[in-house]
Order: structure tokens, then sequence, then C-alpha cells
């Protein structure tokens, strides 16, 4: 081979490599991007099909349900206006309580529950994650100020 | 008293400042010797005052002075003495106030140890460094003062945030810092090399030294942030990919990838301008990455707006810096190139592969961690990229490099011819098949596709690592042995093989059970049995514990007894996971409470954890291989041999 013509083998297959990579990456990106969903958004059932998404909210006070001695738990979260239950195995982060702002990542089951398979919790007792903060301004103005008190 | 004899040196330390950055840059330009002569002098006063203000503000926290916001904010008078000095750097003003000293002290080490460099480079470097820190000072005297009053001061503090109430969290902040703010020097290096519009090897063998020391101080501090992870945030992972580890692992990649491109630049005199565009990034990257994690726009972009004068002043900071440097650089660089030839099988191929495939995962690295935001500001919905994305994206760059890495360290400059090559790679590569692509099945029962290629990957890479120092040892008496710079090179690269194997071992064989447990009660877990004896409360400084007692057997021999804690911070009243851990060279076990579950139970998280430390001890050696490299001999000798001739060396040992 002529050394031009060596170049642009070169070239072509680096080309040929870059492209496929950034395939590659951009069909991991796309599978593995989570989108927020809002409280109001799932129980019209507007919801991605078939992979996981994200909500948020406030833990409903009193709703945190187990059977004793079990990791099996439910409990109900709401944008202060529509309601959404959780269903969730495992251990709760720290900083889980009734009435504070949580996100949990999973996707609905045949009866409309949330399954979670991950629940957060900020480390700040204050702390209102900034999606959750929105619905509650969105969904109940007067309600979410009261309950950033 | 004391907090306004801090705030006056940091101005203080401003005016000399504005005296390091702006004097001795006109005097280079000028050629004006008492101009010139301005920079190190400055450059001490500046250190001094910034010291009496480092001083007053860690007074202050010892003494517990609420009547300072900073302070009162972040510290309480039950809080440990250790934990009220690093309270110093545990927030935002106080972290800013650090990052300050620290580039004032490497300052003071590039004017001290770089008396050799020409008069005009020396004055322009320390006057680019004058200049950046310029900047910080100005944002923290003009928008995060940490010696604000509080009047009238309150009876007690807020404390420190019961996750920074840990001693590797204390050191891991400042030894991050150095490995950060040290790529200043680079930085300084590269802008002064375009100012100067003259750049030859000599410049890049000045430059590595820096370079390679504040890469490993930067490998140390990301490490120990990922150990901290690891055993204080509670549940295990020792890495996230969250935005906050990524902010200091892509200067990490690019600063990685500077310290290899500089070596083609020193030896060859090639990759001039690419040399100097990644100085500029690594350094950008760094500063992308302490306002990342200091602006509070990871956690919201609307937090970012609520300070619009911190958020503004980030904006232009960055702005100036970076644009600056890039304009410069388009400006500068294309007459600074030099071209010599290499043929297409010789190191530098190797060496610009390994540049290619770092730039390409930085890259990638930035997109996952900026995507979120972008999306965000052009409301496009609200999206998170999660750990698999960032898994997939790196593997893809990461895995041929590793295999290259072999290829590139054993590859003559220039050019190299096939056979030669081959015949020596053949042992390393028949042992790393053998070894990588059994060992793992072997001992843990279990072949995958990504165990294979990860371990074999590992194995790889440390036996050709090992080619160069054994044939050292073994070398005929007379002959010269292996330099410095050659065997740091091959204990760094072991390192990586080391942290490869680690983290194939870790990602394919843990063992993670969440669990039940009662007093009494017994399970098994990847062959260990353990058995939580008792729950107990106890008292701490500012906190209040309950402590389990879990029992440990192997085979029914008793192996030990952890005890993990659920604290709850009084001042905070914030709950905190402490985890127990067993460790050992070739796994830990790992406990966490979780939460009452009612009936005496408790959640309980077990983990076994093959290969762990291999993480950690793969990126000291890679540290500790940066050592024995940035101490070769020619970074000294070459340099006080020039100035005794007064003419360059030529090509060096």
């Amino acid at each position: 081979m002529k050394p031009r013509q060596q170049r642009m083998l070169a070239v072509g297959l680096a080309a040929v490599g870059v492209l496929i990579a950034t395939a590659l990456t951009l069909r991991a990106f796309e599978e593995n991007m989570m989108f927020y969903i809002e409280i109001a958004d799932v129980a019209e059932g507007k919801v991605p099909q078939d992979r996981n998404f994200r909500v948020g909210g406030l833990v409903v006070e009193n709703s945190v349900k187990r059977v004793p001695g079990e990791l099996e738990l439910e409990f109900t979260l709401t944008d202060l206006n529509e309601e959404l239950v959780v269903l969730y195995s495992g251990i709760l982060p720290d900083l889980f309580r009734e009435g504070q702002g949580i996100i949990a990542h999973g996707r609905l089951n045949d009866d409309g529950d949330f399954v979670a398979d991950t629940v957060l919790a900020k480390h700040d007792e204050n702390y209102m994650p900034p999606e959750v903060a929105d619905s509650l301004a969105r969904h109940a103005p007067d309600k979410a100020a009261d309950a950033e008190q | 008293m004391i907090a306004e004899i801090g705030h006056f040196a940091l101005i203080l330390a401003l005016s000399l400042a504005i005296c390091q950055g702006v004097l001795p840059l006109l005097g280079a330009h000028r050629n004006d010797q008492s101009l010139m002569a301005v920079a190190r002098p400055a450059a001490l006063g500046q250190f001094v005052f910034v010291i009496v203000a480092f001083a007053c503000l860690s007074w202050s926290f010892l003494n517990s002075d609420f009547s300072v916001k900073y302070v009162a904010d972040h510290s309480q008078l039950a809080l440990p003495a250790i934990y009220k000095f690093s309270a110093v750097w545990g927030a935002h003003e106080g972290s800013l106030l650090l990052w300050i000293v620290i580039l004032s002290a490497w300052t003071i080490a590039v004017s001290r140890y770089s008396q050799e460099l020409p008069e005009a480079f020396g004055a322009r470097v320390i006057g680019v460094l004058g200049l950046l820190s310029c900047g910080f000072l100005l944002f923290t005297l003009l928008t995060s003062n940490p010696f604000e009053r509080l009047i009238p001061a309150p009876l007690d503090g807020a404390d420190l945030n019961p996750l920074l109430q840990d001693p590797g969290l204390a050191i891991h902040p400042p030894i991050l810092y150095i490995g950060y703010v040290g790529f200043s020097v680079a930085f300084a290096f590269a802008i002064a090399a375009m100012l100067s519009g003259h750049l030859d090897q000599a410049w890049a063998r000045w430059t590595r030294p820096w370079t390679t020391w504040s890469w490993l101080f930067l490998t140390v501090g990301i490490a120990l942030g990922s150990w901290w992870a690891y055993y204080e945030l509670g549940w295990g992972g020792w890495w996230f990919w969250d935005p906050v580890e990524n902010a200091s692992f892509m200067p990490w990649l690019a600063g990685t990838a500077l310290i290899h491109s500089l070596a083609v630049t020193e030896k060859r005199g090639l990759f001039k301008s690419w040399t100097l565009l990644l100085a500029i990034t690594a350094f950008s990257l760094s500063l992308l990455g302490t306002f990342l994690v200091r602006s509070g726009i990871l956690i919201s972009v609307h937090a970012f707006a609520t300070d619009p004068a911190r958020g503004l002043f980030i904006l232009t900071f960055l702005g100036i810096v970076i644009g600056g440097a890039l304009a410069l650089y388009a400006w500068r660089a294309p007459a600074l190139d030099s071209a010599a030839g290499f043929r297409p099988l010789s190191r530098e191929t190797f060496l610009l592969l390994n540049n290619v495939l770092l730039v390409i995962a930085t890259t990638l690295v930035l997109a996952g961690t900026l995507a979120p935001l972008l999306i965000e500001v052009l409301d496009a919905g609200k999206i998170s990229v999660g750990p698999p994305w960032f898994e997939v994206a790196f593997a893809i760059p990461m895995i041929p490099l590793l295999f290259l890495v072999g290829l590139g360290m054993h590859t003559a400059w220039r050019t190299q011819a096939l056979q030669p090559l081959l015949r020596q790679l053949k042992v390393p590569a028949v042992i790393a098949l053998l070894v990588g692509g059994l060992l793992p099945g072997l001992v843990y029962g279990r072949f995958g596709v990504l165990v294979t290629v990860g371990a074999i990957a590992a194995f790889w890479v440390m036996s050709v690592a090992l080619i160069q120092p054994i044939r050292s040892l073994r070398r005929a008496k007379g002959t010269p042995g292996i330099t410095r710079a050659a065997f740091g090179m091959s204990v760094a690269h072991f390192g990586v093989g080391l942290f490869t194997l680690g983290v194939t071992i870790v990602s394919a064989f843990t063992v993670e059970a969440d669990l039940s447990l009662s007093p009494g009660q017994k399970v098994e877990v990847a062959g260990y049995e353990f058995e939580l004896r008792s729950l107990k409360n106890l008292q701490g400084p500012n906190y209040q514990a309950l402590e389990g007692e879990i029992d440990i057997s192997k085979d029914g021999v008793f192996i030990g007894q952890l005890r993990p804690q659920k604290r709850t911070y009084l001042v905070q009243q914030s709950p905190m996971t402490e985890a127990g851990i067993m460790a050992s060279w070739n796994r830990d076990l790992f406990v966490a409470l979780g939460d009452p579950l009612g009936n005496d139970a408790w959640s309980v998280r077990l983990q076994y954890k093959p290969m762990i430390r291999l993480i950690w001890l793969g990126a000291l050696v890679m540290a500790l291989g940066g050592i024995i490299a940035a101490s070769d001999r020619r970074y000294r000798v070459n340099a006080t041999a020039r100035q005794k001739a007064a003419v360059p060396s030529g090509e060096p040992a």
C-alpha cells in the first residue's frame, strides 16, 4: 500500500471507531437516562413504558406501613394534591421521615402502585429535592409554602 | 478582633497579589529587571498574609468564637478539637481560603525551586499565579468572606455536618486541593511559554515534575475521598459517579493525559501545542470542578441563581481564565509547533492514542455530568444520568487503553521494529491470558466475559510493568540500570493494574444482602455466619448511638466482632450510619444497621467485598510511581549543570 492509502485507511478506521463508540454511548445514555415524572402525570398514566423513572414528593404522615420484622414496606407520596402508593423492600436512607421530601426510582406495577428499587433522601434536615419543591409549588402553592416552614 | 485581623490580612494579601500579578508580567514584557524582581518578594509577602488569615480563622474555630458567622454555622462547643480545626474547610468560604493558601504555597515552592529558570520566564510564571490568586481573593472578599460577623453571637453553633466529622474527610480536602491547585503551576508554565513565544524541550523538563507532583496528590486525594465514601456514607459503594466525584476525576483524567503528552514534548519536542492545550484543560477542569462543587449549581440550577453575585463572579472568572488562555493559545500556539517525523509503530503513536482515549473519557464524564444541568436549563425536562451509563461510557475508551499501555511502554521512540517488540511481550501476554483468564474463575468459582476481560487487562498491565525492573535486576555488572523515571513509570503502571484487578473482582463477586435480624438470630452470607448478639445505647461527645454487636464466624470458627452504629447528632438531630468493617488483604466484611422493623428486628446490610483494598492500594502505588518519577536526577542535575554552563544540554538521559 502507498503511504497515502495507508493514511486514508487509518483515518477511515478511526472514523468508524469513533462512530461506533458514539453510537454505543448514545444508546447507553438513552437507556440509562431517567426522567422525573410528576405525581399528577403518574395519576393520569403518563409514564414511560418498560423503563424506570423517578418520582418525588412528600411522604404522607402515618402512611409508612410494614409487617413487623420484615423488610417490605409501603408508604404514600403526595404532591399535596394527588397521591401515589410506593412499595419498597430494603433499607431506607438515614433521612427518610414522614413529612420529608424524597425521590424514588422505579416503575408502576399492574395495580398502579409504584415499585421502587431505590429511595433517596438528602442529607440535610431542611433539604427539599428541587424537583419536589417545583411540583409542590405548581400543584399546591399555598400548602407548599406551609410545608417548607 | 482576631477575625478583623484575618479580614485585613486577606485584603493585604490581595494588594500583594495584584503587585505579583501585574508588575512581573509587565517587567517581562519590557525586559525591566527591577519590575521582574518584584515577583518573588511579593509572592512571599502574599503567602505570609494568607497564612495569617488562615491562622485567624482557625483560632476563631478552636476558640468557638460564634460571633463569626462562618464559625457559628459550622462548629459547636462540644465538637472535638480536631474537627473544629477541619471545620475551617468544611464549607464554601473556608474551603476557598484553603484553596488560596495552597495556591500561595505552590507559588512559594515554584519561586524557591525554579531559581534556574530564565528570569523573564520565572517572572511570568509567578505573575500568572499571582493573577489567579487575585481572582480567588477577590471572590472570597467580595462574595464569600469567612470573617463576616454575626452580632449578637449565638450561645452555641449549628455544628459541623456530621458526615464531615471523620478523620478521612478532615484530610481529604487539603490533599485533593494540593492536587487541584497544583495544575495551576502547569497552567502558569503554559501561559508563560505562550507569552514568551518560546517553547523548547527544557520547558517540558521544568514543567514535568510539577505536573507529576500535583497529579499524584490528586490521585491520593481522590482515593481518600473514595475510601471515605465507602466507610462513612454507610452503604459500601466506593465510587458513585456523583457530580462531586466527577468534578475531581475530570482534572485527573486530563492531568494523566498531560503527563504522557509532556513526556513526548520533553523527549522528542513534539505535541507542543497539544501539551499546552492539555495544561490549560487540566487546570480549567480543576476550576470548573471547584465551582461546580462549591456554587450549589449541582443541587439545583435555581440554587445557583439565588445568589447571583457568586454565580456571576464564578462565570466571569471562568470566562476570563479559560477564554483568555484559549485566546492566547489560538494566537500563539501555532507558531510554537515543530514538525518532526515518527513512524506509525513508535512510542509517539501509543502516547498519542493514550491521549486520545483519555480525552474521550474526560469528555464523556463531562458530558454525563453536565447533561442534566443543560437539559434543565433548556427546560426540556428533568433527567438524571445514572452510574450504569458512566460505567459503560468509561469502559469504552479505558479497556483499549489498558491493552495499549503494555505496547507503548516497550516501544522505542521514533520507530520500532515489530518482531523484537512481539518477542519481548510474548511472556507477559501468556501470563496475562493464563492467570487473568483462569484465576478469577478458580478462586471465586464463576467465569464471565467482563471478569475475564478485566482480569486479563489487569495482569497484562502488571506483568508488562515488571519487565523493565526485572531486566534491570538481572543486568550485567557495570551496565546502567533502570532510570528513576522509567522505574517510576513501571511502578505507576503496576498500580493501574492492581486498581483494575480490584475493580474487576469487586464488581463481579461482591455479595450483598439486606436482611432482617433480631438479637440472637444468625444468617450466612458468602460463607460467613453473622450473628446479631445484642443492641445497646451509648453516648458519644456530641451524639447518641445505638450500637449493634455482630459476631462473625467462618466454618464455625469465631473470627471477630463488628460494632456498627446508628448515630443521632444532637445539635442538628441528624441520623448517621457508621458501618462496621472487618478488613483484610483479600476481602472486606461490611455491616451496616438500617431501621428498626418492629418485633426487636432490625434491617441490616451485610456485604462481602473481595479485593476491594486493591482499589485504594492501586491508587497509592500509582502515586508512589509518581514520586519516584518526579525525583529523577535529570530534573535536578541538568538544571544545575545548565545554570553553570549557560548552554542548554542536549538530549537528556
